[in-house]
């Protein structure tokens, strides 16, 4: 079996008095597909903000890619990881927001070149071709002179998919990238989405509310609630029999609520 | 009572002025937008030994008068073994001044740009200099041009307080004149207007610009 590219170990985080995660563990195997699902709050966005580094963790360890992300091998101990660290760690990793968070004082092409750039030093020819690869295969191509403010919120969610894709991370987090979309657009994401899990071997770790997808998406599914993991499985069983209670609560609500699964 | 002879007597002495307060202002603004920013920058650091040094500064210079900050520039410095001519004494004191008001104009600036783009910057691994430079303050700048221009016209109608320091601005040409003919209405009046001249036509250059920039922020 191979190494997992994602080691979570007794994970804990709180804001303030309210603990969002509470000695979380889990691994995720080097391209895989891992749905997090559960209730708003249950901490599963947290843990891809920790993973993308924007939230510290208030304890436990997390390896990527056999290295470890918030500490840092210092005179033979781990040690708190410094801003270099965080810099070469943050690398491999690549995430889309909820609200896209688009530069909106550039363009489509210069969102998406800036970090080759800025981050790699690639030459503003190759980073143009580059971007203009993965703004065909987001089927954003032809508009590539626009802003993000003259785009539709499923364009720029597209966009900001190319240039989460343009440093080529190992590792891609999607955070509710369709919550924010009229529903006639979360389809358009969908489909990259779609694309993107079979034609590359990334890592992709996806917090969704759309079962639906998070089904036809993932090699396995987390529920989250209450900061852990109740029940992890492949979507079939996670979806179609549920062992937990919680799950099977949550599902039913979910179904209520108007949703295919 | 107003003499026109007199006016366009006076007019090569206080054009002379003019230059002089035209100079104070821009290099007195030069020195507000950089100081000011950077007075900004440290106020948000997380080191607490740059934030409240840097905070307690701004405080006290805005809270008291321009006019006693020139005197201690020019009259008091000296004493300290540190000597600045009158020019420079009323730029540094002008820019310092007005800094403090930029670095609040910046400060909202850049705390109306969203807490996404930060975040967005950090997720594409820009370091802290490159989000600073190419995501936060393109982005920050141009909805507080407004206010910046705001504080830089009223930077203008105070450099009249340069003449206590000495400086050969404007108002201090005229006094000059009027002292040395006893004739203080045509003077006077020409600094009035001179500043009149050009404050009006600078608001309405003004409102252009708020109406240019202020919808970015939305």
């Amino acid at each position: 079996m191979t190494d997992p590219i994602i080691r979570i170990e007794g994970v804990s985080k709180s804001f303030g008095n309210f603990e969002v995660l509470k000695d979380l563990s889990f691994t995720v195997a080097p391209g895989e597909k891992l749905a997090l699902i559960g209730p708003s709050g249950s901490g599963k966005t947290t843990i891809l903000r920790i993973l993308m580094t924007l939230e510290e963790i208030n304890g436990g360890g997390i390896f990527v890619d056999d290295e470890p992300l918030w500490h840092m091998p210092k005179n033979g101990a781990l040690v708190k990881a410094d801003e270099a660290h965080l810099h070469k760690m943050r690398a491999k990793i690549g995430m889309v927001f909820q609200l896209f968070n688009l530069f909106p004082h550039k363009t489509v092409l210069e969102n998406v070149t800036l970090a080759p750039m800025l981050t790699k030093g690639t030459p503003k020819a190759e980073a143009n071709a580059l971007a203009m690869d993965l703004l065909a295969m987001v089927g954003m191509a032809d508009k590539a002179s626009q802003k993000p403010a003259e785009l539709s919120g499923g364009q720029k969610q597209r966009v900001a998919i190319a240039r989460a894709l343009a440093l080529r991370p190992k590792i891609m987090l999607f955070d509710e990238v369709t919550s924010a979309l009229d529903p006639e657009l979360v389809e358009e994401v969908l489909n990259v989405l779609r694309k993107l899990a079979d034609e590359t071997d990334m890592t992709m770790l996806l917090v969704t509310h759309e079962m639906n997808f998070a089904h036809d998406f993932s090699d396995r599914v987390l529920f989250f609630d209450g900061g852990r993991i109740v029940e992890s499985g492949p979507p079939d069983q996670i979806f179609t029999n549920p062992q937990e209670e919680r799950t099977q609560t949550f599902l039913r609500k979910i179904v209520a609520a108007g949703q295919r699964i | 009572m107003w003499d026109w002879n007199f006016v366009w007597q006076i007019i090569p002495q206080l054009a002379d002025g003019v230059v002089i307060t035209i100079q104070a202002t821009v290099l007195g603004t030069i020195i507000a937008m950089i100081a000011g920013l950077g007075l900004a920058i440290a106020r948000r650091s997380r080191n607490k030994f740059i934030r409240y040094p840097f905070g307690f500064a701004a405080e006290f210079i805005r809270g008291t008068p321009l006019l006693v900050q020139l005197y201690f520039l020019f009259y008091i410095l000296p004493d300290l073994g540190i000597l600045l001519s009158p020019m420079v004494a009323g730029v540094i004191g002008l820019g310092v001044h007005y800094a403090t008001y930029t670095a609040e104009v910046y400060r909202t600036g850049i705390d109306n740009v969203s807490k996404g783009q930060w975040e967005a910057a950090k997720a594409i691994n820009l370091s802290t200099r490159q989000t600073w430079t190419q995501i936060i303050i393109p982005q920050a700048i141009p909805p507080m041009i407004p206010a910046l221009a705001n504080y830089f016209i009223s930077m203008f109608k105070e450099t009249p307080l340069l003449a206590a320091i000495t400086v050969l601005e404007l108002m201090n040409q005229a006094r000059s004149v009027a002292n040395y003919h006893y004739k203080y209405v045509e003077p006077m009046t020409m600094v009035g207007a001179f500043f009149l001249l050009v404050s009006v036509p600078s608001v309405i250059f003004l409102r252009r610009l708020e109406k240019r920039f202020a919808p970015k922020l939305r």
